[in-house]
This record gives structure tokens, sequence and C-alpha cells, in this order.
């Protein structure tokens, strides 16, 4: 195919033998080596070691599995199958719905405030190197620790109720925040930053006419993400630490009075809560962007 | 100043005060539907970090019971671990029906994505709830109830990976020929797999927390751990769960950060 | 001499509602060298993409080496798509992958599903990729990751898989829309020395005029779907070429009139 040389053009002389990659077996290597594939591969093969390990050495206490599976599946189609509340009304399980809602919105708002100061602290173009790495590592530590945790400890601090869950579901929505408020704010064009520093602006006006108006957007849309994060949180806690709400009557259907029935009643409308409010979070994510 | 810079600041202005003034009638809401103290929540922070700092310390008994604290986390560890990889699996076998790029079938690809939504929007309390009837007070309870949150997550994350960064290659070796097979082992896995596993990564770090909240409800797991102390109001031994928690969290974050600067 | 590739009144509906194809006929002769022009949005893409099925047409026959493309069961259209070569605007290449196995995979249409899956090539394949990657002047890059390379070495990788291919056709989907001019005359270069040493048909999507012109034999002009030039390159007027891009708009404001 010497034909496929093109005039004007350097000819090509270099040989390709000189340049193939041989195996140990005399076949020639195709693959490039780069230091990203293998780690991509040892990563999965440790991870699946852990699991295969895990697998091995988990208590499993003599389960009948296949009962239990079989249990299992009955389980969900009268779950899904046959809803039907008996213990609450529809208007009680509302009530409670707007509840949870509410934990989540008061965690969301009170999140955003926090973080949106916080961001501006640690974000790397806006603040002091030193004060940046310090507020990370805390907010770190903070997201660290579920969220469970933090309520139940806020509630000894200040009893059961609406209080402990908010400020408990708070910190870690702060935490989150802040870390992606920080980011979206590291995005916005250095130049922009730049030329109302060069025209003597202060930190305000660069925060109010730079930084917030190219990062609204994502910052929005954050938001809205860690809204629906809250209300599945604010379910959780209403089941594991009886902060009320409607996690609090699926833990009471499941685990008190024992009825599917009722439970799935109850999750259909968690789960039409959730999508209502993935797709309401949506419209407005669009109409901000 | 022109008609259009005007109405750029205008906008801006009314955005500005459409979000503030939104996130003030949701606080008052809430707070009314609630019954929210502004007061005590604000004094609240301030007592629970005195009572935490007399309470909220480990002490010698603390530090007798962490070979128990540490096998229990390790359990937790290695749940949320094999629940991320197994659900992995299935998403990704999954994703690669849900996708449009593999043109495999439109009704199949749809069904596909109903049923990640379906499973993403099931909170993972109620399969934990559920799954207390026929598994107890089990690890497999818990392993399960993770397994189907997360099958549900990756299954979408992955689609949106494919569309997103095998689309074009995809294409290209359809052109050439290749059938299903080859075009996913030469072309999607390759493209796509540095994206999965940094979702895994990820999966896995925000599993360690939801695992321990399962844990509370179905008594198993390290959650099972810190209930119990706190219900005996042994909060030393308590905070030296926390305390371990939060050290093995920080340690899988920065472990994953520096996989993904080496794999992106 | 059968013609290679004919176009029987083919036209393209998407979703049911946007015309992208109207009544489109033509045929090329084995060995041309063609090319599509028109604005964007014209349906060029749409012609290109039916040839190799990766975009089924509504109406119509496209007769392809004396097979209806348009009828082809999945087996068929594979033995096509063996025979036809693609080229893309943004290359799509496997950008983590190397050089190498970017341009092997123009082997995966000849290969059975599963040594395909494993990515196992003979030794001689591997001999061919590398000629052909030393014909193209990409020899020192062959263990280079595709991300690694400039806009006009991956095109280069692209011709590369689809040479791999043994081809009868390629078809160039807008090649030089994303390069500088530079290293679009190197690639077109490339294109019209394969299309006149090795006898494999082109057809090639174009935006820019002047390249069409000066490289293709002929010239096929296309404006909202329809064909309104088909002749050979060197006779395409200036009022021809304005009746391509502009004459849609004017004649809409005759029809007002």
């Amino acid at each position: 195919m010497s034909e496929l040389v093109v005039a004007g053009h350097p000819p090509v002389s270099l040989d390709p033998h000189a340049y193939m990659r041989k195996t140990r077996s005399g076949k020639i290597k195709t693959a490039a080596s780069s230091k990203g594939g293998s780690a991509v591969k040892l990563t999965l093969f440790v991870l699946l070691g852990l699991t295969v390990y895990g697998f091995l050495t988990f208590d499993y206490k003599n389960i009948d599995l296949a009962k239990a599976i079989a249990d299992t599946f009955s389980n969900i189609r009268v779950l899904f199958g046959q809803p039907r509340l008996t213990y609450s009304s529809f208007a009680g399980a509302m009530g409670a719905l707007l509840t949870t809602f509410s934990l989540g919105a008061l965690a969301t708002v009170f999140g955003a405030v926090i973080a949106l100061l916080g961001s501006l602290l640690c974000a790397k173009n806006l603040a002091h190197p030193v004060a940046a790495n310090i507020i990370k590592s805390f907010v770190a530590f903070i997201r660290a620790v579920p969220t469970i945790l933090w309520v139940l400890i806020f509630t000894v601090a200040a009893g059961l109720g609406s209080v402990a869950a908010v400020v408990g579901l708070t910190f870690h929505s702060a935490a989150f925040l802040i870390k992606a408020y920080a980011e979206s704010i590291e995005e916005v064009d250095e130049g922009a930053i730049e030329a109302l520093r060069a025209c003597g602006a202060g930190f305000w006006p660069i925060v109010f006419q730079a930084v917030l108006p190219s990062s609204l957007s994502y910052m929005t849309a954050w938001t809205f993400l860690r809204f629906e994060i809250n209300f599945t949180n604010a379910l959780a806690v209403g089941a594991a630490a009886g902060a009320g709400g409607i996690g609090f009557d699926l833990w009471m259907a499941g685990s008190f009075y024992f009825d599917l029935r009722e439970l799935g009643y109850i999750t259909y409308i968690v789960v039409a809560a959730v999508i209502l409010l993935e797709i309401i979070a949506t419209k407005i994510k669009a109409r901000v962007g | 100043m022109s008609d259009n810079q005007t109405s750029v600041f205008v906008k801006r202005k009314r955005s500005f005060t459409l979000v503030f003034l939104g996130a003030c009638g949701l606080f008052l809401v809430s707070a009314a539907v609630t019954g929210y103290d502004v007061i005590a929540g604000f004094e609240s922070v301030p007592k629970a970090a005195g009572w935490m700092a007399k309470n909220f310390i480990p002490n010698a008994q603390a530090w007798s019971r962490l070979p128990n604290i540490l096998a229990k986390l390790t359990e937790t560890a290695l749940v949320s671990v094999a629940v991320t990889v197994c659900a992995a699996g299935c998403a990704f076998f999954f994703s690669l029906l849900g996708t449009k790029t593999t043109k495999v079938n439109p009704w199949i690809g749809r069904t596909v994505r109903i049923i990640a939504a379906f499973f993403r929007n099931v909170p993972d309390i109620v399969w934990a709830i559920l799954l207390l009837f026929s598994f107890g007070q089990n690890i497999l309870t818990g392993f399960f109830a993770l397994f189907f949150a997360t099958f549900g997550m990756l299954t979408r994350t992955f689609i949106e990976t494919i569309d997103e960064v095998s689309a074009s290659c995809i294409e290209a070796l359809r052109a050439t020929g290749a059938t299903f097979l080859p075009t996913v082992f030469q072309g999607i896995l390759p493209s796509s797999l540095p994206e999965i596993v940094s979702w895994v990564l990820y999966m896995i770090e925000t599993n360690i927390r939801s695992a321990t909240l399962i844990g509370v409800l179905t008594a198993t797991g390290i959650g099972a751990m810190f209930d119990l102390y706190y219900k005996r109001m042994d909060y030393s031994s308590a905070s030296l769960v926390v305390i371990s928690i939060v050290v093995l969290v920080v340690a899988i974050e920065m472990i994953s950060n520096q996989i993904r600067k080496v794999i992106m | 001499m059968a013609p290679i590739l004919e176009f029987r009144h083919v036209s393209k509906i998407y979703n049911g509602a946007t015309r992208a194809l109207t009544d489109v006929s033509f045929s090329v002769e084995e060995g041309e060298f063609v090319s599509v022009i028109g604005p964007s949005g014209s349906g060029k893409s749409t012609i290109l993409r039916c040839i190799n099925r990766l975009v089924d047409a509504t109406r119509g026959e496209i007769i392809f080496d004396g097979h209806d493309i348009n009828r082809a069961d999945k087996k068929e259209i594979r033995q096509i798509r063996k025979k036809t070569g693609m080229i893309f605007q943004h290359y799509n290449l496997v950008d983590r992958l190397s050089v190498v196995e970017n341009v092997l995979h123009g082997r995966l249409g000849h290969k059975h599903t599963l040594t395909g899956a494993a990515g196992y090539y003979t030794e001689k394949e591997k001999e061919n990729a590398f000629q052909i990657l030393a014909k193209l002047g990409l020899t020192e890059q062959a263990y280079k990751r595709c991300d690694e390379l400039s806009g006009g070495q991956k095109q280069r990788v692209g011709i590369a898989r689809s040479l791999m291919q043994e081809p009868r056709l390629i078809l160039c989907d807008e090649p030089i829309a994303s390069l500088d001019p530079g290293s679009s005359k190197v690639i077109m270069d490339h294109l019209s020395v394969i299309n006149k040493n090795m006898k494999i048909t082109c057809i090639f999507n174009l935006h820019q005029v002047d390249v069409a012109v000066k490289y293709s034999q002929r010239i096929i002009g296309i404006t909202l779907g329809k064909i309104v030039y088909d002749g050979p390159a060197d006779q395409l007027t200036k009022a021809q070429i304005h009746e391509i891009y502009q004459s849609n708009e004017g004649e809409l404001i005759t029809d007002v009139r």
C-alpha cells in the first residue's frame, strides 16, 4: 500500500516494526500502558475482593434464605397490591406528610443560609487559603457523621421534637451545601472577579455583582437536590428517632401494627410526594437556569 | 445605560428578591406547621456543644469496647462495599438496556427506565421496614434495603454516563458492523469505566452513612451498636462509635479522591 | 457497469413530523469522489446515515452493491456496514484506548461476536493496522491514548479505522469541520489519495464549498431535503451555489408575493 503516501507531505519512512511492542510470547501488543487504566483495574479488583470476603464472613444467623425471599415477594405483592389505611386517616397521613415536608424545608433553608456564608469563606478564588482549608476540613468532619446520629445527639440537648430534628438535619445539609456552593463559586470565571477587583470593588460588590449572578443556577440545582435528600432524611429521622411526620407513621405501620397494607398505602403517598417534588424541582431549575 | 443592560439588572434584582421571599415564606409556613421554636433551635446548639464536651468523650470503659465497635464497623463497611458492587453490576447491565444509544429495543429501554425510577423513589427505609417482616433482624435486611435504593440510583446515573460519554463511539462501532457485545466491551466499557468507578466510590461512602441509619431501624451493624449505648445512656461509648464512623468515612473519602485523581 | 450506490425516491420523516429528505434520487459509480453540500439541517447528514442504516429511510429504495439496504435484515445490515467505512466530524474514537486499538475496531464487523468482545485480533490484523498507521504517518503515536492526540491526528486514526474495514465505500460526515486549515488539507489529501489509488468510492458531507469544488469530481447540492444540483464540480456556477444556500428564503418570499 505504498501508494498511500500523500504528495506534498513528508514521505513516511518510519518502519512500523521498529515501533511495535511485543509480549513475551512474541505477539504484538495493542493496549496503551497508562497509570489510569491500571488504577481502575486495581480498584475494581480490590472492591470485588472485599465483596467476596464480606459475603464469606457475614453472620447470617442461619437464615432460611429461600423462605425469606419467597416471603419478601409475597409481602411486596400485598404491600403494593392491596394498600389500605386502617390505623390512620387519609387526612392524618396528609398532615404527617406536610410535617415531614416542612422539616425538610426548614433544614434546607437554614442549611442554605449557613452554606451561603460558609461557601464565601472557603471558595478558593475568594477566601484566604488557610481559612478555606480549616473550614473545608471541619465541614468534611460534619458530613462524615450520619444525619441520624446528629438528630439523636440533639435529642438529648433539646428533647424529642421538631427542634432536634431540624437542627440535626441542618448540620448535614449545611455541610453538604457549603461544599457544593464552594465548588460552584470556584467555577465562576476568574476574569470577571479580577475585572471588578481592578475597578477597586470591595468583597461584597464582587460577591453580589460577579459571584452570585453567575453561580445562582448551579446553587439552585444543588439546593433542590438537597431538599429532595432532606425530605427522605426527614422521613428516616421520623422513623428512627420518633421525630414525627409520615416517617413515624411508616415505622408504626410496619413495626408496631405489623400492617403491610397500611405500610403500602403510606408508601404510595411518600413515593407520589417524592416524584412530585422532583418534577417541581426540575421546573424551577429550568426557570432559574 | 442601554435598555438591554437595565433589563439584565432588573431581572437579576427580581430573581434575587424572588428567591429571598420564597425562602422566607417557606420558612414561616414550615415553622408554623412543625411548631418549630426558633429561639429553642438557636439555644440548642451551644447547649448540645456543652453537653457533648462534658459527656461525649470516650473514657476508659469506652476504649475497652473498641474491639467490638471496630468489628461492627468493619461489618457495616463490608456491607456497604458488597451492596454497592452488586448493585453496580446489576445497574450496569440494566443501563445497557436502558440507554437509547445502544438501540436494543425502545420498549425494553422504557421499561428499564421506569423500573429504575421506581427503585430510586421508594425510600430505603420503606425497604428496610418491609424486609424486617421476612428477614428479621439480620444483616441481609440492611443489605437488600440498601441494594434496591442503590440499584435505582446507579442505573439512572450509568444511563446518563453512557449517553454522555459513550454515545459517539457507540455510533462509530455500530457503523463498522460491530454487534452488541463487542460494542459494549470495546466501546462502552473502556470509555465509561472511570466515571462508573467514581460513582461506585461515591455510593460506598454514602451507603456507609445510610447503613448506619438502617442499622438503627433494623438493629444490625454499627447503627444498632450506637443505638444500644445511646439508650443505655453510655454516651462515652456512643461517642467512640461516632468517632470511628467519622474516621472511616473521611478515610474512604480521601482514598476515593486520590483514586479519582489518577483515573479521570 | 452498474452503479455501486443508487438512491431511488428516498424520503425520510423524523418522528412522523420533521421532513428531512423528500424524494431524493441519485446514483454513484464505483470509484467516484462525490460531495454533498448544502446549508445546516438540509438533510446532508441523513443521506449519509441512510446508507449504512444508522438512520432508517421512511420511503424509497437505496441500492448498494445490488442489495436494497432499506429492506435489509439485521444480518444484511451488518454485511453492508462491514463494506462501508465512516468518518465523523468529532472523530468518534474511544478516547481512553490506544491508537492501535481504535484502528483495530475496524475489524469488529468481520469478527465473531465473542472474539470481538474479548478484543482478540490476529497477528496479521495487528500487522496490517501498523502498516496503515505508517501510511498515515501515525507510527510514533501507535501506543498513545487517543485523548493525547491533536484533532488532525485523531481524524487520521478515524481514517485508519475505516481502512481497516477494507471498505468499498467510505462515508465522510463533515470530516474537516472541526479542524484548522493545515490539518484539513492533510486529511483531504489523504482521502483523495485513498480514492484514487485504492479505488474506494468516497461520499462526503462538506460545509466548505471551495474544498468540495477543489477535491471532488461531482457535487450534489441539497436544500430542504431536496436535490437542487447534481453535476460535475467544475460546472457549478456562482448562481447555482447561491441557489443551494440562499434560494429557499427567496422562494419563500416569492411564494408570499
